[in-house]
């Protein structure tokens, strides 16, 4: 069973067809990368696997259970969620901050220990009592990221973690990623860096103009024949990883 | 349920991750074991997170003690405020008194004053701090927003042609649902995704068109009115009110605030962005229609009783947010209190300067308001906030 499975979904946005035949899943214990040009569906396809966006047909499947079948708070413990948009509007706590990752299980909760974990997974405990504007970019998506896990979903979508980072900060991020998924979360991010896809992630999906264009492990999907057909480049290879060299 | 169990399991059993080299280790994965920098990890670990800046250890419950009972010293300087002279014992005795002129004055005059100078305070205070919660935006305001214009607009229709006259709830009602109106506006306008600043922009534009729309209901109205009429209703006076627009007022107050507190959860998780906060379980769109409904109430009913006293929202939030971890949810009840206090303060101000009524309460609150705004809007260049 694939913790979130999409089985021929369609979605669209006002007026444009964004998601046609859909066919991805997303296992326990793997970091699945979704990768395709601008504009291929990255995004949105985690917003349908959140409901954020309703999808129109097809099924989408969460821990087994059919998306739209399950109530708010079911879904919000099942997925977390780390948006690309990573602007806080306040500058709160730190700790506060993670701590909205325990939002899911209502007022009662408390999750103090998880909140705690999180953090220290994150590395961002010694920012706790600091506000979230006073951090550097680096540390601040090592902040949000900490709101996802202390949520402790089973499955954890994150929209370009790399983005706006130093190289050091995205290895750093997708070594956390990395260290999520041998906890046994499914995680499924997507990614403009093939490279940083192609070392880091067990599988990929690629899109392409809302299309799935193939699932499967870094060597078979990112081939020659694939990057010159979806992305228009050409690719050296280090150590069988993919460096993106030049438009074809 | 049965899934997070499951999900207890997975962690027992992890399947090993297939890529190799740099991450290799990783099927021992009790947390703990985890964090790269164990010695600077552990030694704050070691200072449980539990109560640090918490609700209970930082002072904001004091401060929020601190500004009711502000609130109600200031209501009770503004009861024992007043042209006419009378001493202090006989004005509090008055009010236990059957009859006599100290009993009119505190019963009828001074005391519906005080009281409806905390309810529209209130009103304001808590509307400003959930529409800048809304909205994520340290501008909006229901005055700023042109929720308070419209709501003066509906109450002047109702007043001008004769609506009030048929029932006394009329009035109030007519300016909730003019507050109702724009709000309403507001909401579609953010759920259609318009940008922060172009939702003030718009509340701007509303704010214009209802002033101008009840100066045009004025000028149509078949009763006659005075000039001083028109701009009472549009800056906003406490001057004459009744026991009667107290009472009208702090039913729909006290229910709005109550349902803009219990939003209050979910502007916290907004604080993240609307994507995230819907992967945290809130109802986005329930909390929006929340926020509209209770600010349009408790703005509505203080704008029906009072004119459209502006900025109020804007300045009191700004000012307490600091004493309340920047924490939209905790902000709510502070700043009711807070813009009971400012109104309060503002109408005791404002008798204090001109003993002969010519000033208006929101006269006041403007001239300190408007300042305020521009300082935000340049402090907002040059610092996220």
């Amino acid at each position: 069973m694939s913790a979130l499975r999409l089985s021929n979904v369609r979605a669209s946005y006002v007026g444009h067809m964004a998601l046609e035949g859909v066919i991805a899943h997303f296992d326990a214990g793997k970091v699945t990368g979704v990768v395709g040009p601008n504009g291929a569906g990255k995004t949105t396809l985690l917003r349908v696997a959140l409901g954020y966006l309703p999808h129109e047909s097809g099924v989408v499947r969460v821990l087994d259970h059919e998306l739209g079948t399950c109530s708010r708070e079911w879904l919000a413990r099942s997925i977390a969620y780390l948006p690309q948009e990573s602007a806080v509007q306040w500058p709160m706590l730190v700790h506060r901050i993670v701590a909205l990752g325990r939002l899911p299980y209502g007022a009662r909760d408390d999750g103090a220990a998880a909140v705690e974990d999180a953090m220290a997974r994150c590395d961002v405990l010694q920012f706790a009592s600091r506000r979230l504007n006073e951090l550097s970019a680096g540390e601040r998506a090592r902040v949000l990221l900490a709101r996802a896990l202390a949520t402790q979903a089973p499955i954890l979508l994150v929209d370009e973690p790399a983005a706006h980072l130093d190289p050091a900060h995205q290895l750093r991020l997708m070594e956390l990623l990395r260290a999520e998924a041998a906890r046994g979360v499914a995680v499924a991010i997507t990614l403009h860096d093939l490279s940083l896809a192609s070392r880091f992630c067990d599988e990929i999906v690629v899109l392409q103009n809302g299309h799935v264009a193939g699932q499967g492990v870094p060597g078979d999907v990112l081939s020659d024949a694939a990057l010159a057909q979806v992305f228009g480049i050409a690719a050296k290879r280090l150590d069988g990883n993919v460096v993106p060299w030049s438009r074809v | 349920m049965d899934n997070y169990l499951q999900f207890q399991a997975h962690k027992k059993s992890p399947s090993p991750p297939s890529g190799g080299e740099g991450w290799g280790e990783g099927s021992s994965t009790a947390a703990r074991d985890w964090p790269p920098h164990p010695n600077r990890a552990d030694a704050v670990a070691s200072a449980p997170l539990r109560g640090r800046g918490d609700k209970r250890s930082d002072n904001g419950t004091l401060i929020t003690i601190a500004l009711a009972v502000l609130a109600l010293a200031l209501a009770a300087i503004s009861f024992v405020i007043g042209p006419a002279q009378i001493g202090i014992s006989d004005l509090f005795g008055g009010l236990f008194a059957q009859h006599g002129t100290a009993t009119v004055i505190a019963r009828e005059i001074r005391l519906p004053r005080a009281l409806l100078a905390l309810v529209v305070g209130g009103a304001l205070g808590a509307s400003g701090a959930a529409l800048q919660g809304l909205f994520r935006n340290p501008l909006a305001d229901p005055g700023v927003t042109g929720v308070t214009s419209s709501a003066g607009f509906g109450a002047v229709v109702a007043m001008y042609f004769g609506f009030a006259a048929l029932n006394p709830l009329i009035l109030p009602a007519s300016a909730i649902a003019g507050a109702v109106a724009t709000s309403t506006i507001l909401y579609f306008l953010s759920r259609a995704g318009a940008e922060r600043t172009a939702l003030i922009l718009a509340g701007a534009a509303i704010a214009s068109l209802a002033t101008a729309m009840t100066a045009l209901a004025m000028s149509l109205a078949p009763n006659p009115y005075a000039m001083s009429e028109m701009i009472r209703w549009m800056m906003g006076s406490l001057k004459d009110s009744t026991l009667a627009d107290f009472e009208l007022a702090v039913v729909p107050v006290v229910v709005g605030v109550a349902i803009l507190r219990s939003a209050a959860r979910s502007l916290d998780a907004l604080t993240l962005g609307e994507e995230a906060a819907q992967s945290l379980g809130v109802n986005v769109h329930g909390v929006r229609r929340r926020v509209v409904i209770g600010v349009a109430l408790a703005t509505g009913a203080a704008t029906a009783a009072a004119g459209a006293v502006s900025f109020v929202g804007l300045v009191v939030p700004h000012l307490l947010r600091p004493f309340y971890a920047y924490e939209p949810a905790r902000l709510i009840i502070p700043s009711a209190l807070g813009g009971a206090a400012l109104v309060s303060a503002a109408d005791i101000a404002v008798r204090l300067i001109a003993p002969d009524g010519q000033l208006l309460v929101g006269v006041m609150t403007a001239m300190i308001g408007a300042p305020f705004f521009v300082w935000l809007i340049l402090r907002m260049r040059r610092e996220a906030i």
